[in-house]
């Protein structure tokens, strides 16, 4: 009886535990991918004497491991598609738009920042290269939040209701006429450049690169705060639904404390000088916006009537999702921490020499 | 054109442009891996060089492979809706493991790439061997999700309710093991072929750095040959497995249009409305001793279904046999290549590379690999029309109700065409024309060409 009750009990978590899952892997693509992405906006506004120098600050962060971080955002995708298949096929369709300018985005940042790096070191070459991937990395961001925002407002049309609906309707309004999504868009863009400008900070050598990282990450702290507020007041019209999530509830009270919380340390550490208490503390903000986001939305996957629980799929596949993913990630995590640990540790130990 | 002729040659255009870089992906840590670990053996610098050389590709390549891919995730759905949510549920498997041995491969390749001063030399190769191990699995579990619209299997079809899904029946489908091992052999066979004709072609065209193409060539036929001499038996394998679960497709690829024994059909074009192969050489009766073993056993035709349910016949045969002509020249250079080491080491005829003759066949054979990837791909998918799903779902069914599909697939293609003249011409710069820096010799020092900080601390 207990047991039934418990396996009961675990069946209704399966779901959410993919789910959780996803947003986790969305946080880490937040945090690592996104940082990238806001490398390439701060590629694009480099200015004055130094730009080189801030750009060759840019590439050395990013360099070494874009592509590791960019499979966060394919397993979301690959965990949307084979957990919540009915979820991901509307959503494609829906979102056919804005969905396919981002890929576009994705293909020219990936391949235009790697071309640049094996490509001619001239200039004119460069710039054209860098130009791509700059712009490509500024619009990226804004169409993934632009896609999320859509879903989070419930306007995504859903199920039989799409039959009598025109083409506009059904799969242009949902997005290009929602400023409560375009503002997601900016607030995703606005994070990202945040993130890295932050991670910048600790990257930079000492002087003025990084000084001026330090004021760039305290404008787009500012800008953050802007952009917040104007979600949060678009939301009350555009997303009722999930303005109630992010407005009420002791739960929703406790995140945007600690996520303001955390905004002020970032400010405070910046201002300090501890760079990477500040770098810990930004993720820590970025983390919470995502996980406030996935709380307000809670228990929908598309909202405003659509369950995770309800779309999920069968039992077995979400029972050996988790078990793929838990073996994966205990050969994932030790792989990452050598990963980073590696480079962390810089380029001294080895000479690779002819004679051994 | 209607969208879901669009749709369907977007797919064909993404899948075939990504295969390219995903056998590379496949192909070139096998490489990399099999000249440093020589070096750390002889450490002769010529194979270090040759092991950075062969990174520095594969790092473009390995860029324009995950993104494209991306590109295909999404596509999936973007493009194909039904599809994914009746077989997002089935065959997810298969694609969730890939995403981690694409995670692995990608974390050992940023170790490989940026690592070769940071760590230990024995660590860089142990990375090297886990980038192509990941790499050749994530090319497994895909071909698993391919192979199982093929041959579908792992759910029950109750009025049309999809029930009892057993998720590693359906990734363990019975087309999945030739698929797999067909098409994992074609990865080595199609990347080192290449690689040997591009190493071909500078000790043809005379370089100062004969050693180091000579080692580079070496390496290249080690991989290519051996690969290509199995890859028949391989293909024959595939066959009886099509012959088994796709009888139809069968009967396209090999030209045969009515039930009946089957003959060896060479060459010609086939007429689908009177059933007849036209311009075409026979063998009678020898695909049915092939596949049964009596002459005049009879093998279902192209009419053994209904006109809707038939393939394109036409497109399906030539590239078969496109695949096999390709095929066959490779196994005939790699017998060659076999025969000729062989007498060398009886102390007959001049070592390899000394020898134009067979420089120039290598040289010709080179895109060889990869003509019969892209055909034997499109056996595969165009083979298996008007399904999706091998008599479950129909492609005009799965495909998504956005109309005006022509602009992303003129938008994709020619972002793809871009990309792929941008990708040889940077190779042709990075790895060929530069030639060798003498690096070899004065001790390593050129890292990744990352753009460095003037201070650093
Ligand atoms: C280097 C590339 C290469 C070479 C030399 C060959 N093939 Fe191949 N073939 C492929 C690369 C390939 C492929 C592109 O990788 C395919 C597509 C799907 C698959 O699993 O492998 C394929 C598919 C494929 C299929 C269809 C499988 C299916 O539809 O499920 C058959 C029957 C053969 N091959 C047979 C052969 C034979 C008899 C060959 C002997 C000469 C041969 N192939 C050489
Ligand atoms: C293993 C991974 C693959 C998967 C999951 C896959 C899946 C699909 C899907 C869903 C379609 C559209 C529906 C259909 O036409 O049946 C398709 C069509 C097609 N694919 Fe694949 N495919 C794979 C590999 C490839 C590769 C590597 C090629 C390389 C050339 C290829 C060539 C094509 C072609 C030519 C079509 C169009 C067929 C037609 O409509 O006549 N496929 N594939
Ligand atoms: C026969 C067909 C396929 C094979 C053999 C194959 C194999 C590979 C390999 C080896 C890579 C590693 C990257 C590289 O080396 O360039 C790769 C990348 C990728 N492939 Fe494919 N693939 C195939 C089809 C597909 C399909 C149908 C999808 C879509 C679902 C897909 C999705 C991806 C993704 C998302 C990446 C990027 C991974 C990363 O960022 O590292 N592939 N593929």
């Amino acid at each position: 009886m207990m047991l039934q009750e418990a396996t009961e009990a675990l069946t209704w978590t399966l779901p959410h535990a993919v789910a959780g899952t996803m947003v986790l892997s969305l946080n880490a693509y937040v945090l690592l991918g996104g940082a990238d992405f806001g490398g390439g906006v701060w590629d694009l506004f480099a200015r004055g004497r130094q730009q080189d120098d801030q750009r060759a600050l840019v590439a050395n962060a990013i360099g070494p491991i874009w592509e590791a971080n960019h499979v966060w955002l394919i397993l979301v995708v690959v965990l949307l598609f084979t957990c919540f298949p009915r979820a991901f096929a509307h959503l494609a369709t829906a979102l056919h738009v804005p969905i396919t300018l981002m890929l576009v985005g994705i293909v020219l940042r990936g391949s235009a920042f790697t071309f640049r790096t094996y490509d001619s070191k001239r200039d004119a070459v460069q710039r054209r290269w860098g130009r791509i991937f700059s712009i490509a990395s500024f619009a990226t961001p804004v169409l993934l939040g632009l896609c999320l925002g859509a879903v989070a407002s419930g306007r995504v049309p859903f199920g039989a209701a799409t039959a009598s609906m025109t083409f506009t309707e059904r799969f242009i309004a949902p997005w290009l006429y929602s400023p409560f999504a375009w503002a997601v868009g900016v607030q995703a863009l606005v994070l990202f450049a945040f993130l890295a400008a932050v991670y910048l900070t600790v990257e930079a050598p000492e002087g003025p690169l990084r000084t001026l990282f330090r004021r760039r990450a305290l404008q787009s702290q500012a800008a953050m705060t802007v952009v917040a507020l104007i979600v949060l007041l678009l939301a009350r019209r555009d997303a009722p639904f999930l303005f109630r999530g992010l407005t009420s509830g002791s739960v929703a009270l406790v995140m945007h404390a600690v996520t303001a919380f955390l905004a002020i340390s970032v400010v405070v550490t910046l201002l300090r000088g501890h760079y990477r208490l500040a770098q810990i503390a930004a993720a820590g903000q970025a983390s919470f916006i995502v996980w406030g986001w996935a709380w307000s939305q809670f228990p929908y996957l598309l909202p405003p009537d659509r369950t995770i629980t309800e779309l999920a799929t069968g039992r077995v596949m979400l029972s050996l999702t988790i078990w793929a993913l838990g073996i994966g990630t205990a050969i994932l995590l030790p792989s990452f921490v050598y990963l980073f640990w590696v480079f962390k540790r810089g380029e001294k130990a080895f000479e690779a020499t002819g004679e051994g | 054109m209607n969208d879901l002729l669009f749709a369907r040659s977007q797919m064909a255009m993404s899948l075939a442009f990504h295969i390219i870089f995903a056998v590379v992906g496949i192909g070139m840590p096998a490489l990399m891996v099999i000249a440093e670990w020589r070096w750390l053996r002889t450490r002769d610098g010529v194979l270090l060089e040759l092991a950075k050389r062969w990174a520095k590709g594969t790092a473009i390549l390995f860029a324009v492979g995950a993104v494209s891919g991306t590109v295909l995730s999404f596509e999936l759905g973007l493009l194909w809706p039904t599809f994914m949510e009746h077989a997002g549920g089935i065959i997810g498997m298969p694609f969730s493991l890939e995403g981690f041995a694409f995670f692995t491969e990608a974390i050992f390749l940023g170790i490989y790439l940026y690592g070769w001063r940071r760590i230990p030399p024995r660590a860089h190769f142990a990375a090297g061997v886990v980038v192509a191990i990941s790499g050749a699995l994530s090319g497994a579990f895909v071909v698993c999700a391919n192979a199982w619209m093929n041959s579908p299997a792992g759910f029950t079809l109750v009025n049309g309710q999809i029930t009892d899904v057993d998720p590693i029946a359906a990734m363990f489908n019975a087309a999945a093991p030739a698929q797999v091992v067909h098409m994992t052999l074609a990865a080595f066979a199609a990347t080192g072929f290449a690689v040997a004709g591009v190493h071909a072609f500078a000790l043809l065209r005379g370089t100062p750095h004969r050693a180091f193409h000579r080692a580079a060539l070496q390496i290249a036929l080690l991989v290519g040959v051996p690969t290509a001499l199995v890859q028949p038996l391989s293909g024959d394998w595939s066959a009886r497995v099509v012959a088994q679960q796709q009888p139809v497709k069968l009967a396209a690829m090999e030209g045969h249009m009515r039930t009946g024994p089957a003959g060896l059909v060479i060459g010609g074009w086939p007429d689908e409305k009177t059933l007849e192969m036209r311009g075409a050489i026979e063998i009678p009766g020898a695909i049915s001793l092939l596949l049964r073993g009596d002459r005049n056993a009879s093998i279902p035709g192209l009419d053994a279904v209904a006109e809707a349910d038939r393939p394109p016949a036409g497109i399906v045969h030539v590239a078969f046999q496109i695949m096999i002509a390709c095929g066959t020249a490779m196994a005939g250079l790699g017998a060659w290549a076999v025969l000729r080491t062989l007498r060398r080491r009886k102390g007959k005829g001049s070592a390899l590379p000394d020898d134009r003759t067979f420089l120039k066949a290598v040289l010709l054979a080179s895109p060889l690999g990869f003509i019969a990837l892209e055909a034997g791909w499109t056996v595969t998918e165009v083979g298996r029309q008007p399904w999706i799903v091998q008599g479950f779902m129909r492609t005009s069914e799965a495909v998504t109700p956005m109309p005006g599909l022509v602009v992303s697939f003129i938008g994709f293609t020619a972002l793809y065409i871009g990309l792929a003249i941008t990708v040889v011409f940077l190779l042709w710069r990075q790895i060929i024309k530069t030639g060798v820096t003498g690096e070899a010799t004065r001790g390593l020092t050129s890292e990744m060409p990352v753009p460095r900080l003037t201070p650093r601390p």
